[in-house]
């Protein structure tokens, strides 16, 4: 009974450990020619989590500045971006990946979109959120399938 | 005639607005209190990024514009009676109230609410209206200072403001050492705060005439602080917008009346440069 407990628990701290190591690290993240070409994890992105990671106002909170037409059940779309209806035709999947993992390196530095997955943020950054991207890479990587499925 | 034409115009503008988001444009209206017209548009001074400066109230739906324009319907003017009141109630050691020394503040403090923050020899720091009924309550009456945002406080200096209504804003940056807070402010307003990166500039510069989810981005002018919110029921003031703005960066909020919100209010006044003095507006 107590052998099955720890050897459970050792199971589970390996498998914890195994699934953060396949994750690439916001500081690792490479970009190249306006591309993230690789994953930031092992898992595939689920367009249909990514969509809540998109509208909800603590994570993505993409709609503040983005209108979506197709989303047109959600509340106050604002403008202060382009709409991304048709975004997936006009970027590649990597490039995508590369505009939420951190518009900067894409847009320039002047850029109001913040950095989802980035470190290289403004100061003074709220005592819990120290060392912290906005959104998880699982997270990001559900947002960016769920962009691929905006077609013209 | 032209106000009914205005007034249609307005109309149509906001049935046309999609279901994402309205018009973007300030509307094309006169704002007139109390049988005076404000300056709600102004020639931008010189260095400033706009040609022209715009009030807040521009970019504010039809109702809470209404509210604004009437006296009797806004009900920031309560803190203006409140305030009223505190002026001529006697505190402190030593027996005197405000009016004790400045009398009628109609007269006294005309045109004071248009020109602070000012230079402060004694603290040697710019002191705003706030931090000026705090010098005269501990110097001048022998009372305590208010802590921030006590609703005497935010009523105090909602009259002070209210007796320069109408009064175009401009500060002396030559007095003292003005300059240096005014560029410490500026460096601060176009410094990227938080977790999600954002300066005042990219809302209030950047994205200005835009919405940012429901709210249509101004200027972030001050001219109409303390202001009168319907959101939370009650008034709400300039250091605590400041920290409100500030916190959606997911930033740590600077303390009220720290140098670098002092420095922030310098430069954030200057920018409204030439608006009229609107307390209490009304916001949503
Ligand atoms: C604070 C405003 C803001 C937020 C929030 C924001 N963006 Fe953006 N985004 C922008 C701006 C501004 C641009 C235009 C690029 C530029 O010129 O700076 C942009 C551009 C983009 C583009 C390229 C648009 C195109 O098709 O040409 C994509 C894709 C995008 N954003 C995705 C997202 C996603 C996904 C989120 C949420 C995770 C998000 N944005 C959140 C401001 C924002
Ligand atoms: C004993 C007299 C006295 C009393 C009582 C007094 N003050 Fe003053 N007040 C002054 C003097 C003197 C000055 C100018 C010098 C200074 O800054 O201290 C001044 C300046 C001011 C100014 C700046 C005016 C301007 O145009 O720059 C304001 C605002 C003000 N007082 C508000 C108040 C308020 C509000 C109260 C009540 C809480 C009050 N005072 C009580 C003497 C007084
Ligand atoms: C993420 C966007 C955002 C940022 C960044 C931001 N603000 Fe704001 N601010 C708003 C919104 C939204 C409002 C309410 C609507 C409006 O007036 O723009 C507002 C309102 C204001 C107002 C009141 C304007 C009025 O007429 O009532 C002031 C003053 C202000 N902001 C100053 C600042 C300062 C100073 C900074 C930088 C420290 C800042 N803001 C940063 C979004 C922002």
């Amino acid at each position: 009974m107590r052998l099955t407990g720890v050897a459970t628990l050792v199971t589970a701290v390996c498998f914890g450990w195994a699934a953060e190591a396949a994750e690439v690290a916001p500081d690792q993240v490479k970009f190249e020619d306006n591309m993230v070409a690789a994953s930031l994890t092992d898992a595939p992105g689920n367009p249909e989590e990514g969509v809540k990671v998109f509208v909800n106002r603590g994570l993505g909170n993409c709609l503040a500045c983005h209108v979506v037409k197709s989303l047109s059940k959600e509340q106050f779309h604002g403008n202060v971006a382009p709409a991304l209806d048709g975004a997936a035709s006009r970027w590649k999947m990597e490039e995508l990946r590369a505009i939420v993992a951190d518009s900067k390196k894409v847009f320039g530095e002047q850029t109001v979109m913040p950095g989802f997955y980035s470190l290289e943020i403004g100061d003074n950054v709220r005592k819990d959120l120290v060392g912290k991207p906005i959104l998880t890479a699982q997270q990001v990587e559900d947002v960016v399938a769920y962009l691929a499925t905006l077609k013209e | 005639m032209k106000r009914i034409v205005l007034a249609a115009l307005a109309a149509v503008a906001a049935m046309s607005g999609s279901a994402f988001t309205a018009a973007a444009d300030p509307v094309d209206d006169k704002l007139v209190i109390d049988d005076k017209e404000m300056i709600i548009r102004a020639p931008a001074p010189e260095g400033h990024p706009f040609e022209e400066v715009m009030s807040g109230w521009l970019f504010r739906e039809a109702e809470t514009r209404a509210t604004e324009a009437d006296s009797f319907a806004n009900p920031g003017m309560l803190a203006v009676e409140q305030g009223e009141e505190i002026w001529n109630t006697v505190e402190g050691s030593a027996g005197k109230s405000c009016a004790s020394c400045h009398n009628d503040a109609a007269e006294s403090m005309k045109s004071a609410g248009a020109s602070f923050p000012k230079w402060d020899p004694d603290s040697k720091k710019p002191i705003n209206v706030e931090l000026q009924i705090d010098k005269c309550r501990v110097k001048n009456m022998g009372a305590e200072p208010y802590k921030f945002d006590a609703p005497e406080q935010v009523a105090l200096t909602t009259y002070i403001k209210h007796q320069s209504l109408g009064q175009p804003v401009k500060l002396d940056l030559a007095s003292g050492e003005m300059q240096s807070w005014f560029d410490k402010g500026k460096d601060n307003y176009y410094n990227r705060t938080g977790q999600l990166n954002f300066s005042c500039s990219s809302c209030h510069e950047a994205s200005m005439g835009k919405y940012i989810r429901a709210d249509h981005l101004s200027q972030g002018q001050a001219n109409g602080f303390p202001t009168y919110r319907f959101n939370t029921g009650g008034m709400v003031s300039l250091h605590n917008r400041f920290r409100g703005c500030i916190r959606d960066t997911r930033a740590e909020m600077p303390k009220a009346f720290s140098d670098e919100l002092m420095a922030l209010e310098v430069y954030v006044t200057w920018r409204g440069t030439g608006l009229s003095v609107e307390t209490p507006a009304v916001r949503q």
